[in-house]
């Protein structure tokens, strides 16, 4: 007997893609379990019983999955092989290579360079010739190579859900496409993200001219237009409105990068520009503010008029004394100024910003206005919704949706998915088999962007040839190969797609010398997109009626975006810049509003919108403006794969298209149950210690050595020991904490490069994440309007290292270069080093937490370093690795290690520079120089642990004028 | 053994001395007929055999849990970062301190010539042994690796000439706690020989004559047996002296070495030493007081000893109250932004419940003892012994947990709370110790029967004709 409503409701509730072959299956009926326990061995129940058992089981789930799709990587075939004699070219057995590629994030590329160990693709770093990236690489990108490897991605072609082939498929295709022929494909549609890639927008433009009737539509959940960028360099009054340019968005790390540079007070340079923040939940850029205001997402647009007001646009209207202040400062810098209205901003926010950039005399000089990068802009909630229309209109009969997961992230007011059904043909192409999967017939697994050919665009418009560094480990298609399949060339390869598109644009004779270099470079040069004139400001943009009572504000996560990452372990587990929050979104409202309405941290709350309604724990933000309630989109996965199964609430669920981005009417209604979160940070404070040592430039300007003030390092001559003295190499870093954004790319580079394992919700929310490098924030002032501050924390060497002293077994022990080692073989794991570390930055192996069965995950490891086992201590090694690598390379050459040439992997991708890495004996070297600043300061130096480790002050540039 | 004419003299000052610590009525012979008989003639009764099997299913527990602990790995207790060491190492000082009293009374109170120490030695040291054999359980298992801690900790000539860290405390304590496990060891045994042989001689089954006989090593009570006997208890006290102190200073040096507020403090040896002996006494006092009723032997323990045991509860007591208030005093005093704050958040952070608990097991319970009747009141004396071992647990709480979870960096701050295995353990080494003490109970003498027979009466008659 069946329930097939109990069967709904279980599979619900299941957590991780289950898959099932029939109802008595799912029904779990007692004949069916018979026959599962006569045919296979009880595997399931190492499901029950606590963490280590589900560990376990994920590990021999993972093993199973991965063997199953790696038969062509791993197996050897069975034909004889022949082991090479010659080596080939460049591959040496332990030395990495780089390869130049790039990643795509809504459109918008951030070139990389790729680790490449013997052909295993470990870890991504920026390409320093890319204008999005000049070296540095964000969380997400750095993540991406995780993403790889994941063992839930899709690994076969399905139809129905049952195991099919690429050949099956394509027959499938030609039919349902010659039906469409007869009728000049009116009833194809091809549903993609936004599409920047000029090979991919060609073969799309082919399809269509072949079918003209078939239609074309892009969705995107969080789509910044690619129309403009900034030239942050030249401002030296910045104000953002709703505006995370310093961390997210097209082009934020070569922003975060000038607007470090231009904020650096070192030798000549004396002065720093200056950035106001408005913004109704607090972000990196408000954190990093020489003056931040909270307001609501529905008083941007007063707060934007007031300021405008003050510079001649618009009507004049009362304006607070702190906008006046803030309309002089613009003022006073003409040309050098800049207003940044955030993405998410109104569409009069956004006019009104432009119109002050007009005024001020930006436009070319600070903001730059370009041809559109995207290969047909347009407005992709729009594009989704007529589609839908169309869909339920019958009008469409075959959809083949190239990426995306609309059926997931689809505005709550647009039924893509129940108009999904009345399609009769769809076809998926996705790297995992998720929400919009389990809809449509066909699935067909995605090559990840490291495993294909193509080519994408930055924020500029610069392109890059993205190259493939590995065969695709689950024979995926690129969206190319498919598209090439609907032009009856299903066996055609990627490759040569890219490649031919190419030679049409560039016929030189010199095509084959012109395109080695553009993919070897990751850069084609001269394809930026055109600057044009700026656009008449539409003044009159539609003006939103004012909010009364709560507004709820939509932000993709600093994480896991919109929910594309998922699965991605290292994303969940990073602890969001603000919130210190992992593996969870939530209802952040600011101290006043929880009061109010007396909630706490971990509540759980039902937030009702429009009669939608959707739960949620809220968590209190100091910063955040009051009556206003951010949530992060992202969450609530139902098929996201074993990592993002049941993490956190869908907001989607949420969001209507006409409040994308912020709506009011917002109820909120406390369920009385609690909700565990992991946090990796949960106090505010610094007690009022001197940890974060910060000054208005004013002051360092009176009392250059302030930091130094703030505590009483003993001298040397106290010790009872002899001095040590370093021959050779002192190795050390300093940390600027003016430059210091919080980003977390250093956690994620670490990360990758240092082989930290994922230790999972509960594990974190026990106090057991292995991050090497951690970014403390503190809060300091009101609750209402405080200051924030971040800082970086790794293992700081110290010289006189506490933890050194009390290991029984001597496993941490001082390199004769002054590092902190850890001899990891040695390790017995008694703790005490953890105890007797002032710094807490040590990270002990609790459980099994490294993965060694997981085949696919045993690929992305580095092979330079120790994969530790269970129980045993670990910590920041200086990247250890790299300095060695660099060491015998420079006595290969018989030459010192040159300054600069060994960079730990978080200094390599931070976006600032903040990190600075280098030979302490060596007066000339940089680390040696900032040291001698008068900022510079060990953390704790009281404690007379010497620091290899120091950090310099961090500096603001607050207005005279307002009060703080 | 002829037991002696009954004396109708007044009794002389060291008789009646005596008199307070042996009942009325009992001669040579009696005192070794009452404690042989414990172990030689007494039914095995259900309520022993029902006792035994809760200890010894308990004990069966501590050794699934430490099983568990060894396959999955150290974090199936609470343990985190910042505070790696939860229950493992509160325990490990709590056995460790209870042992403490053992030694004083066999070592300490056998060289001042205490003579009330005699019926509460035998088992007073047996205690010691059982709860170092409890607490060395706890550094070990507390380790990521256990298997190589188990021996890497010790100084071994090996082929890589890798030698321990002698700097670290921890290396210390494997030298402090290995020797007074030896010294305890050797201690308890040596006093047993005489006894040993008693049983012995008594015993009527073949297999009880035979194992007593290996473990007499050929006593025959001889003078120069006896001239030995003596020397090697003397040395073996003397060994056994400043194990009292020395063992508990370098636990007290796990901490006291640390950078961490509220462990770095140099009150900790003498405060550490004071509770050691504080919380052993109370141990001993829980045990004795169920003993001497179950076995009858109200006339070997009675009101005198558990009187002197209250007084040197008080005493100890109030050397660790002065702990507590010099540890404030200083953290006060130093001026110290991270010392006072540890101490204020001991009072009014996440974990004050524990400290006030502390301060009323610890310093104000002991109080009643400065009152004669109250101390005459054995009801009430167990029950004291109990707060006293609860007090004591919570002092390593909150000594270790909350110095541990908000230190120096507020980033780092967390909590802790033991686990299901925290407590498994613990409690199992409960039943280990128990099961140990039953068996110790059936199979030897619990009080010395020689040792006995010297603080009778007739026997300061004896001394005295010498």
């Amino acid at each position: 007997m069946l329930h097939l409503d109990q069967i709904r409701r279980k599979l619900e509730a299941e957590r991780g893609p289950r898959y099932w072959q029939s109802l008595e299956e799912l029904a779990e009926t007692e004949g069916f379990q018979e026959f599962l326990y006569r045919e296979f061995p009880r595997q399931a129940s190492e499901w029950e019983g606590d963490e280590a058992g589900r560990r376990r089981f994920l590990k021999l789930m993972g093993a199973s999955l991965a063997l199953a799709g790696l038969m062509a990587c791993t197996r050897q075939p069975d034909e004889k092989i022949v082991p090479y004699v010659r080596q080939p070219e460049e591959i040496v057995p332990g030395k990495p290579l780089f390869f130049a590629t790039a990643f795509t994030l809504g459109g918008a590329a951030t070139g990389v360079l790729v680790e490449s160990h013997m052909g295993r693709p470990t870890k991504i770093e920026g390409n320093p010739d890319h204008p999005a990236s000049l070296g540095a690489a964000d969380a997400l990108t750095q993540a991406s190579v995780l993403g790889l490897y994941d063992p839930d991605r899709s690994q076969t072609v399905t139809r129905f859900g049952q195991i099919s082939s690429w050949d099956k498929f394509t027959s499938h295709l030609r039919e349902a496409l010659a039906d469409q022929k007869a009728q000049q494909g009116a009833g194809l549609r091809i549903l993609t993200e936004v599409v920047t890639s000029p090979a991919l927008a060609a073969q799309i433009q082919a399809v269509l001219k072949a079918y003209p009737q078939a239609r074309w539509h892009q969705y995107e959940p969080a789509h910044i237009p690619l129309d403009r960028h900034y030239k942050i360099e030249n401002a030296d009054v910045i104000l953002a409105l709703d505006s995370d340019f310093l961390t997210s968005g097209p082009g934020h790390l070569r922003y975060a990068r000038a607007f470090a540079d231009r904020r650096r007070v070192r030798g000549e340079r004396t002065a720093m520009n200056r950035l106001y923040a408005v913004e109704p939940s607090p972000s990196p850029t408000g954190a990093k503010a020489d003056h931040r205001w909270a307001a609501r997402a529905s008083e941007m647009e007063g707060v934007a008029a007031a300021i405008a007001a003050e510079l001649g646009i618009g009507d004049k209207a009362p304006v607070p004394k702190w906008a006046k202040a803030v309309a002089a400062d613009l003022a006073r810098h003409k040309g050098s100024s800049l207003v940044i209205a955030g993405p998410y901003t109104s569409a009069a926010v956004q006019a009104l910003a432009d119109a002050m950039n007009q005024a001020l005399g930006n436009v070319g000089k600070t903001v730059i206005f370009t041809e559109p990068v995207e290969a047909r802009p347009e407005d992709p909630v729009a594009s989704l919704r007529a589609l839908t229309g169309e869909m339920q209109g019958g009008t469409v009969e075959m959809l083949l949706i190239v990426g995306g997961n609309p059926a997931y992230n689809a505005p709550a007011d647009v039924a893509f998915r129940d108009a999904l059904s009345k399609v009769k043909l769809r076809i998926r192409l996705g790297l995992y088999e998720d929400e919009t999967s389990e809809a449509c017939q066909w699935h067909i697994p995605e090559a990840h962007y490291l495993e294909s050919w193509s080519d994408t665009r930055a924020f500029d418009g610069t392109v890059t040839i993205q190259q493939p560094l590995i065969a695709p480990l689950y024979r995926g298609k690129s969206a190319h190969e498919l598209l090439a399949a609907c032009m009856d060339q299903p066996e055609r390869g990627g490759y040569d797609i890219v490649k031919s598109y190419w030679q049409t644009r560039h016929p030189a004779a010199d095509f084959e010398g012109w395109w080695r270099k553009a993919v070897h470079d990751g850069v084609v040069p001269g394809t930026a997109a055109a600057v044009r004139n700026a656009p008449a400001p539409a003044m009159k943009a539609e003006s939103r009626p004012a909010v009364q009572g709560l507004e709820i504000v939509f932000r993709p996560d600093p994480c896991v975006h919109d929910g594309r990452f998922s699965n991605n372990g290292w994303l969940q587990e990073l602890p969001k810049p603000l919130t210190k929050l992992t593996w969870d979104n939530a209802a952040l409202l600011s101290v006043a509003t929880a009061e109010r309405l007396g909630l706490q941290s971990g509540d759980e709350v039902e937030l009702q919108l429009r009669s939608r309604r959707v739960k949620a724990s809220a968590w209190i933000l100091p910063g955040q403006a009051n009556d206003s309630v951010t949530v992060h989109l992202g969450y609530g996965r139902t098929r996201a794969g074993r990592v993002g199964a049941g993490a956190g609430f869908n907001a989607y669920a949420l969001r209507a298209s006409d409040a994308l981005w912020s709506g009011g009417g917002l109820e909120l209604r406390k369920t009385g149950r609690k909700v565990q979160l992991a946090v990796t940070h949960g106090h505010w404070q610094m007690e009022g210690r001197a940890i974060v040592r910060s000054a208005p430039i004013e002051e360092y300007k009176k009392e250059p050595a302030f930091a130094r003030h703030m505590e009483h390092a003993p001298p040397k001559e106290l010790s009872l020991y002899p001095e040590i003295k370093y021959e050779g190499h002192a190795w050390g870093m300093a940390i600027d904490l003016t430059a210091c954004n919080g980003c977390n790319a250093c956690v994620v580079a670490c990360q990758s490069e240092n082989n930290i394992p994922v230790v999972g919700k509960d594990q974190v929310a026990k106090g057991r994440e292995m991050h090497w490098i951690r970014v403390d924030r503190y809060f300091e002032g009101s609750l209402d309007h405080p200051a924030v501050h971040h800082q970086p924390v790794l293992c700081m060497h110290c010289e006189n290292a506490p933890c050194e002293v009390v290991c029984p077994v001597a496993a941490t022990v001082h390199s004769s270069e002054g590092l902190n080692d850890m001899v990891y073989n040695r390790c017995v794991g008694t703790r005490y080093c953890s105890h007797n570390c002032p710094y807490k930055v040590r990270r002990f192996n609790f459980l099994l937490y490294s993965d060694f069965v997981n085949e696919t995950v045993a690929m992305q490891k580095n092979p330079d370093v120790t994969v530790r086992s269970r129980g045993v201590m670990e910590k920041c090694s200086y990247c250890v690795q790299r300095i060695n690598a660099a060491r015998i390379e420079a006595e290969k050459e018989d030459r010192e290690v040159r300054d600069g040439e060994i960079q730990t992997a978080c200094q390599q991708t931070c976006p600032t520079q903040a990190i600075v890495f280098g030979n302490l004996n060596d007066v000339s070297s940089r680390v040696a120089k900032m040291k001698a600043e008068e900022l510079n300061y060990g953390l704790l130096a009281d404690l007379n642990t010497r620091p290899r480790t120091t950090y310099l002050a961090s500096l603001s540039n607050p207005n005279p004028e307002i009060e703080a | 053994m002829e037991p002696d004419q009954t004396q109708i003299e007044p009794l002389t000052l060291g008789e009646q001395r005596r008199a307070e610590l042996v009942g009325p009525g009992h001669s040579f012979a009696t005192v070794t007929d009452k404690i042989s008989s414990i172990v030689l003639t007494r039914k095995t009764t259900l309520g022993f055999l029902g006792a035994f099997t809760v200890a010894f299913g308990l004990a069966m527990m501590l050794f699934y849990t430490l099983a568990y602990v060894v396959v999955v790995g150290v974090g199936a207790f609470g343990v985190n970062v910042p505070v790696g060491w939860g229950f493992d190492i509160i325990n490990f000082v709590w056995w460790i301190g209870i042992g403490h009293a053992g030694t004083l009374i066999s070592a300490i109170l056998l060289l001042l010539r205490q003579q009330w120490r005699t019926s509460i030695n035998r088992f007073a040291e047996a205690m010691t042994l059982f709860a170092v054999a409890c607490a060395a359980l706890y550094p070990i298992m507390h380790t990521g690796r256990p298997w190589l801690a188990i021996y890497w900790l010790f100084p071994y000539p090996n082929t890589m000439g890798l030698w321990p860290q002698f700097r670290s405390p921890l290396i210390w304590d494997v030298f402090a706690v290995s020797t007074y496990a030896t010294v305890s060891a050797l201690f308890w045994f040596v006093g047993l020989i005489p006894d040993l042989a008693t049983l012995r001689d008594r015993a009527t089954a073949r297999f009880a004559r035979f194992a007593y006989g290996m473990l007499a090593m050929g006593w025959r009570g001889s003078a120069m047996h006896w001239h030995r006997y003596e020397t090697a208890s003397l040395l073996l006290a003397g060994l056994a002296t400043p194990l009292v102190v020395s063992v508990h200073t370098i636990v007290s040096f796990d901490f006291a070495v640390s950078v961490l507020p509220g462990w770095h403090a140099t009150i900790f040896p003498p405060y550490f030493v004071a509770g050691a002996i504080y919380s052993g006494f109370a141990m001993v006092m829980t045990l004795a007081i169920p003993l001497r009723v179950v076995y009858g032997l109200e006339d070997f323990i009675t009101l005198r000893h558990l009187q002197n045991m209250a007084k040197i509860i008080l005493a100890t007591g109030l050397i660790v109250a002065y702990g507590y208030m010099m540890e404030a005093f200083t953290a006060w005093y130093s001026g110290n932004e991270y010392e006072r704050f540890m101490i204020l958040n001991r009072l009014k952070g996440p974990y004050a419940v524990m400290y006030w608990a502390l301060i009323a097991c610890n310093v104000i319970a002991p109080q009643i003892l400065w009152f004669g009747k109250l101390r005459r009141n054995v009801a009430l004396l167990f029950a004291m012994s109990l707060v006293v071992n609860v007090g004591m647990w919570l002092e390593r709480y909150v000594i270790i947990v909350t110095s541990l979870h908000r230190d120096f960096l507020p980033s780092s701050w967390g909590l802790y709370s033991g686990s299901k295995w925290d407590w498994s353990m613990y409690i199992g080494t409960i039943g280990l110790f128990l099961t140990l003490l039953f068996l110790f109970i059936r199979f030897l003498p619990m009080i010395s029967i020689f040792e006995m027979r010297t603080i009778l009466p007739q026997a300061e008659v004896k001394e005295e004709g010498q």
